[in-house]
């Protein structure tokens, strides 16, 4: 496979923060990648770093061939990005900012058969400040794509949306890969970095911790089933790993994440357990191996904390 | 590529007037705010003369032309802080044609304003003349090309919307009030008139007010049209190398001398004038002879 996205040792401060720190990583072309990682862990200034928007401190990074820092224009026309965090003017209406960027390639797609893909035909002459989050999203995707990009950058695209226009905007990044983009998506979502994934890199505090396709990262986890358990009385993580099946356990906020490799018998243990020393179960869930395990075994916080 | 740079700006122009003509807020301070003045002064000043309502109008148009100084900073800082500008970032498009189409977009956006104000004054307040229009129409582009040149560095040094307004009224009060665009130059002091050969803004309000009286003369014309034509290639260039796409990109306290860089044409040409001093001698003929026309009621009567 033909790496499309190279990166090597990438390294990012902001004053005395080090948002990234020795980034390095490649993507394939047609490939669906995902940083994940909580906020804060240096995604994004990885992503802007390789759209080209911002210097990186040090390290190397190379897009399509190109530096994106050096490149100019050759660089842009070869990608398309939804930023995290951007707007555009109030008054502007679908039709004419979608218009308006295609008119800035040479080469560009039909921006009328855009909006019926993005289903904003009907609010082609809506005002922008006049659409909904999940709307201004799709018109972000759809001026994404408007010069028919190589590689598309996705920095949190469902971020603070609704589950409904979540699971519209992943059956456009299914679409993607099924067109063979190049995808390089960041989020907090484990389940978006699951479903949508070809290859994960697990991202925290600017250092990669794991990276790998999700059933690889899954099944390099300690436990296969996760029990989380709230107990009346704190007991100590040694005496819940010696059960039996357990095979790990972390302390999780208030909760214990039992990784059991066999569940049954590590319920009946701890039912058994608590009983003999007068403590009481309050709650138990129970999960089927994630990325979220993944997370909390390594760094012994939820993504979302 | 450079073909490419106007492609971008003239899509960009297009654009800014719709978006232009949407907002109330640029409606009124760009047409109808002069159109006060202009019904304020022509009762205060120029009921019964002619004469005076031309010179009154060289003063409107002035305002309505440097309005763009006020316009564009703002919206540039407004575009930056939301985050529309780093979306532009992303495609192949440079600083060069953000700036110019939004110089452009004001300059096509004023010229229909200019005509309202000068018919207002000649159907409604009986001005007798139009003035010399191939004149005005020059002044209009030059003066609102440089003025919104100036408005976007003042943008692009500063790094917020508070900073940006209190900057803009600082500059925007010399403008108005000591250009001759409002107040008489020959109400000042000397030393105030000789001052204000510095502003950009009396080398518009002298061109207008000449132009609207029908007594622009060649040397008068050159001057103003070479100090604001200068003016205004530096102070777009400055803005183009100083222009911030993103909102935390701060401007360095001292790189601020950048502004005072873009005035260095009008401290050039002011030194001139203050030697020479023809610039204020036109001023002084000028109220002369509007003092002499309203006491011989009127030239035009």
């Amino acid at each position: 496979m033909t790496a499309i996205i190279e990166v090597q040792d990438l390294v990012k401060s902001y004053g005395a923060v080090e948002a990234v720190r020795g980034l390095t990583f490649r993507v394939d072309e047609g490939e669906v990648f995902g940083l994940l990682g909580p906020n804060g862990a240096g995604k994004t200034s990885t992503v802007e770093i390789l759209e080209g928007m911002r210097t990186a401190d040090s390290g190397r990074v190379s897009v399509c061939g190109l530096n994106p820092q050096s490149a100019g224009n050759a660089f842009k026309k070869q990608i398309g990005a939804v930023l995290q965090s951007t707007a555009l003017p109030e008054k502007i209406q679908v039709k004419e900012a979608l218009d308006l960027f295609a008119d800035f390639y040479s080469e560009h797609t039909d921006t009328t058969a855009l909006l019926e893909r993005f289903q904003l035909t009907e609010k082609k002459n809506a005002f922008y400040k006049e659409l909904s989050g999940g709307q201004k999203q799709r018109l972000a995707l759809a001026m994404a794509l408007v010069n028919n990009p190589k590689v598309v950058f996705l920095d949190e695209p469902t971020a603070g949306l609704d589950p409904q226009v979540r699971r519209e905007i992943y059956g456009i990044i299914e679409e993607l890969r099924r067109d063979k983009k190049t995808v390089l998506l960041t989020t907090h979502y484990i389940e978006e970095a699951e479903k949508l994934c070809d290859r994960v890199a697990i991202v925290d505090h600017g250092k990669i911790i794991k990276m790998g396709t999700p059933r690889e990262l899954k099944q390099a986890s300690a436990g296969t089933t996760r029990l989380e358990v709230r107990l009346a009385k704190p007991v100590a993580e040694g005496v819940l790993k010696g059960l039996e099946g357990v095979s790990d356990v972390r302390v999780v906020g208030e909760n214990y994440a039992i990784y059991a490799s066999r569940a049954p018998q590590a319920i009946v243990a701890l039912v058994k357990y608590l009983e003999a020393e007068n403590n009481e179960l309050q709650g138990m869930e129970m999960y089927s191996p994630s990325l979220e395990d993944v997370f909390i075994e390594l760094t012994g916080r939820r993504l979302r904390e | 590529m450079a073909a490419n740079a106007i492609t971008n700006t003239l899509s960009m122009t297009k654009i800014r007037i719709r978006l232009a003509m949407r907002n109330k807020m640029f409606l009124f301070f760009s047409l109808l705010m002069p159109m006060i003045f202009l019904f304020l002064f022509v009762m205060l000043w120029g009921k019964g003369s002619p004469e005076k309502i031309s010179y009154i109008l060289g003063g409107i148009l002035t305002l309505t032309v440097m309005g763009g100084f006020w316009g564009l900073s703002v919206q540039l800082v407004t575009f930056r802080e939301q985050g529309i500008l780093r979306r532009f970032r992303l495609a192949p498009v440079g600083a060069g044609p953000i700036l110019a189409s939004s110089i452009l977009a004001n300059f096509l956006l004023v010229v229909p304003f200019v005509f309202i104000e000068m018919a207002v004054a000649k159907y409604l307040f009986h001005m007798t003349q139009w003035g010399n229009i191939p004149v005005i129409l020059l002044l209009v582009f030059i003066g609102s090309s440089t003025f919104s040149a100036i408005g976007l560095i003042v943008a692009s040094v500063t790094n917020t919307m508070q900073e940006t307004q209190i900057i803009n009224q600082l500059v925007w009060m010399v403008f108005l009030f000591l250009s001759g665009a409002t107040i008489p130059l020959t109400v000042f002091p000397e030393w105030i008139q000789r001052l204000t050969m510095f502003s950009p803004a009396t080398y518009l309000a002298t061109g207008f007010q000449s132009a609207t009286t029908n007594r622009v003369t060649l040397p008068e014309l050159a001057t103003v049209v070479t100090a604001l034509a200068i003016g205004l290639i530096v102070s777009f260039e400055i803005s183009r190398r100083i222009f911030r796409w993103e909102p935390e990109e701060k401007f360095p306290p001292r790189a601020k001398v950048w502004v005072l860089a873009a005035m260095i044409p009008f401290f050039v040409f002011g030194v001139y004038e203050y030697k020479n001093g023809a610039m204020l001698q036109r001023v002084h003929d000028a109220m002369d002879s509007l003092d002499k026309a309203q006491d011989t009621g009127g030239m035009h009567r």
